[in-house]
């Protein structure tokens, strides 16, 4: 029971912080929780089938299908984190200040809503189907009664979920001028965690070369084992030992955002100005 | 449609403010976009999967080399290879073969685990 529990934890924390963190991010947009609930619902039932063909999707490609199936899912998601990233900064001050009237605006706020449902599924897409299947060999495979693996898979689904309300929690009580600078960075260094991880499993596929291997090793500072290190690999994609070609992914997903949501914010802003003159 | 866009200037701006995420979403995929290699002749190791535990637990392979694990997995249950130390994650399906990808490394111990069963999938790669 405490394995059930353990593992169903450790991967309901990485998509209960994303959750957290998108959930903070739209706090003042309405009808969030339900597109959440939406994207939470699809990714559950899109784990399940992920999980039902895992034998199909692992001898894709000659093999590397499952490498290459993560690193899609990974790349979509960098990429929904990055518009979402780029649309928030520059609507951010509208958000802040007229709330109700973004809200209002309804396709611009239906859009928005999409993409962090679609990036709550993928979340959960991805822990959970790795969850499913471990359930399913304890369930098949061993002595374990079924009582005690719901019990377990419960203690850790809710211990996972307390850790995203606690982040969310966190996060809401950034005053408003702070408050979409920190969670525009949150998001950055997430994506560039993803693009990083998604680089690992393109070499794992031997799609890409590790490049330097490792670039540099600061397992002697923090070891990716640690809470402390696990935990900062999710957020910002700590690695102690990072292959060159996974510094290079990281590096240009930071800069990408960074140089895009600059541009978009100051033609946004620009053309803020202008509407006003014609109103 | 088209008379709205033109007479009406805040959704003129909302339109080309879409485009505009889109490019830049478009400027990043092409930025962490493709480069590709393959190699065909790596030497390959075998790790068998049975009873939920690996054999050999210790496999050696060579330092500053690119080398092919292939995990087979006999047990009727899946199994996820899993390594900190080698950056490396795959599920092995009931019944079949998975081949990871690993090094170049150094010389040194690196740990690997079978993630759904801890306790007694354990071993680990060493390079020399």
């Amino acid at each position: 029971m405490f394995g059930a529990a353990l593992i169903v934890f450790r991967e309901s924390f990485e998509a209960a912080l994303l959750i957290g963190i998108l959930a903070a991010a739209m706090k003042n947009v309405p009808g969030r929780n339900r597109w959440l609930a939406i994207g939470i619902a699809g990714g559950t039932i899109g784990a399940f089938i992920v999980a039902g063909l895992t034998d199909v999707i692992a001898n894709a490609a000659g093999g590397a299908g499952q490498e290459l199936f993560r690193a899609s899912i990974l790349g979509f998601a960098v990429l929904m984190l990055a518009w979402h990233n780029i649309w928030m900064q520059s609507h951010g001050a509208e958000l802040a200040r007229h709330a109700k009237r973004v809200g209002a605006d309804v396709s611009a706020g239906t859009r928005a809503m999409s993409s962090v449902a679609l990036l709550a599924g993928i979340a959960v897409l991805r822990e959970g189907s790795e969850t499913a299947l471990f359930l399913y060999g304890i369930f098949a495979g061993s002595d374990s009664t079924v009582l005690n693996l719901i019990g377990g898979g419960t203690t850790g689904l809710v211990a996972g979920v307390v850790v995203g309300f606690a982040v969310y929690a966190g996060l809401i009580k950034i005053p408003m001028r702070l408050f979409f600078a920190v969670i525009g960075a949150l998001l950055m260094f997430l994506a560039a965690g993803l693009a990083s991880q998604m680089a690992r499993f393109l070499i794992q596929a031997d799609v890409l070369p590790p490049l330097a291997s490792p670039l540099w090793d600061t397992s002697w500072l923090l070891t990716d084992n640690s809470i402390v290190g696990a935990t900062m690999h999710i957020l910002v994609g700590y690695d102690s030992q990072p292959t060159g070609t996974q510094v290079l992914f990281y590096v240009a997903t930071l800069v990408g955002i960074k140089v895009a949501t600059t541009i978009v914010k100051r033609k946004h802003q620009r053309m803020f100005s202008g509407t006003r003159k014609f109103a | 449609m088209i008379m709205i866009l033109i007479h009406h200037p805040e959704i003129h701006t909302r339109v080309i403010m879409k485009r505009q995420h889109w490019l830049a979403v478009l400027c990043i995929s092409l930025a962490i976009g493709s480069v590709s290699t393959a190699s065909a002749a790596d030497p390959e190791f075998i790790i068998v999967i049975k009873n939920h535990v690996f054999t050999p637990s210790e496999v050696r392979i060579p330092a500053n080399t690119k080398v092919k694990l292939i995990v087979d997995n006999q047990d009727a249950t899946a199994e996820e290879f899993e390594s900190k130390d080698l950056k490396r994650e795959k599920v092995i399906p009931a019944m079949s073969k998975g081949t990871i990808s690993v090094g170049p490394l150094k010389a040194g111990k690196y740990s690997f685990f079978g993630e759904f069963h801890e306790k007694t999938a354990r071993g680990a790669v060493i390079v020399e």
